[in-house]
């Protein structure tokens, strides 16, 4: 793996655009994505990419990337990490997620395998004990040179940010619907003890993490860019 | 049953909630599965709904396939696939045209082919 020390690459861009609200009373809204929009400029101009999205399913990202001749696999990994057969507890008694049946059951892929994985909002709403595997697990995944976007609430965002599904709805464009769990999947993974994991309807935010939390997360990557946006999100795109 | 789940008519051929099937499946009939399958269907010019209390594990090759329950296998579809909000499908999808919910959960690879313009 390339050390990101050696040739980290870390630029502050122009903010995304502000949220809008598009529909009230359905919660959707939209965003600018300034990451989105710079990865776009990937898809457009290649032929035949190979897409992670590990969002909500979303038809219209499926429809997006399948119009334009690419792959897509779908795979949402916050509803597998609500899977009651992973609770396990850790060496101290402590309650957390078995992150070895988790990665046995999900993102099992070929080694190099995806050209773009969309991340969203993941790190910020999976359970402690799983972060750190499932990206490593991406980093294999993903092709020298391919792109992972991910989204990181800001401290000012609050712990109570709601868990959105996102639908890529134009080239930097992206529409917000917040989440409410299926019946059978609202339970909080490892929260019971922490009350933190999830509520009752939706995923709460589990941690908040700096540029730094941020830089370590990707550091086997080979470079790393932030987009400051006003709406209190760092978009992060890495490059493995 | 509501306007959007649809009901298995008369005439359509119907495993019930109450019946496992193993092995392979094949007709030339619309099928409606609400019980359980395992195996594979084979439903070349027809049509294959899961229903909500349906649980098929099976390779499915279908003319349109409608899933409101739960499907783990791959799914060939030569017209239609559609994944109700209810749905939770584990597996690779070929069709020429999808739709999905809102809701619905997929973990796989979607491949749409269009149809040759002729």
């Amino acid at each position: 793996m390339s050390s990101v020390s050696q040739n980290f690459m870390k630029l502050f861009r122009g903010s995304s655009g502000p949220e809008t609200i598009a529909e009230q009373g359905s919660q959707k809204l939209s965003r600018r994505s300034s990451g989105l929009g710079e990865l776009s400029r990937t898809w457009e101009s290649a032929e035949a990419l190979c897409v992670l999205d590990l969002g909500s399913t979303s038809a219209t990202n499926i429809r997006h990337f399948t119009e334009r001749g690419h792959r897509i696999y779908s795979e949402d990994l916050l509803t597998a990490s609500t899977d009651p057969g992973l609770l396990a507890t850790d060496e101290n008694g402590v309650a957390a997620l078995d992150s070895r049946k988790f990665l046995a059951d999900n993102l099992v892929y070929p080694a190099a395998h995806f050209d773009v994985v969309l991340c969203w909002n993941l790190p910020d709403y999976l359970d402690e004990s799983l972060v750190k595997p499932v990206v490593g697990r991406l980093w294999s995944v993903l092709k020298p040179g391919g792109m992972l976007l991910a989204f990181f609430h800001t401290r000012d965002a609050g712990p109570d940010s709601p868990c959105h599904r996102f639908h890529i709805i134009g080239a930097d464009t992206l529409e917000m619907k917040r989440i409410v769990l299926r019946q059978e999947a609202r339970r909080p993974p490892t929260g019971a003890a922490r009350g933190v994991t999830s509520t009752s309807d939706g995923f709460q935010l589990q941690r908040v993490f700096n540029n730094r939390h941020i830089e370590n997360l990707f550091r086997d990557f080979a470079s790393i860019k932030f987009f400051l946006a006003r709406d209190n999100i760092r978009e992060v795109l890495v490059v493995r | 049953m509501s306007a959007a789940t649809p009901a298995p008519t008369s005439g359509l051929a119907q495993i019930g909630k109450s019946v496992f099937v193993k092995g392979e499946l094949s007709g030339s009939e619309d099928l409606y599965v609400d019980g359980q399958v395992e195996g594979s269907i084979a439903l070349k010019a027809n049509s294959l709904t899961v229903g909500p209390n349906g649980q098929v594990k099976a390779s499915v090759e279908a003319k349109g396939v409608i899933v409101l329950g739960k499907l783990e296998g791959n799914i060939q579809a030569s017209e239609r696939v559609e994944l109700r909000k209810s749905a939770i499908v584990t597996g690779d999808i070929t069709t020429q045209r999808i739709s999905i919910e809102e809701g619905a959960y997929l973990k796989g690879k979607v491949d749409v082919h269009r149809a040759d313009v002729k």
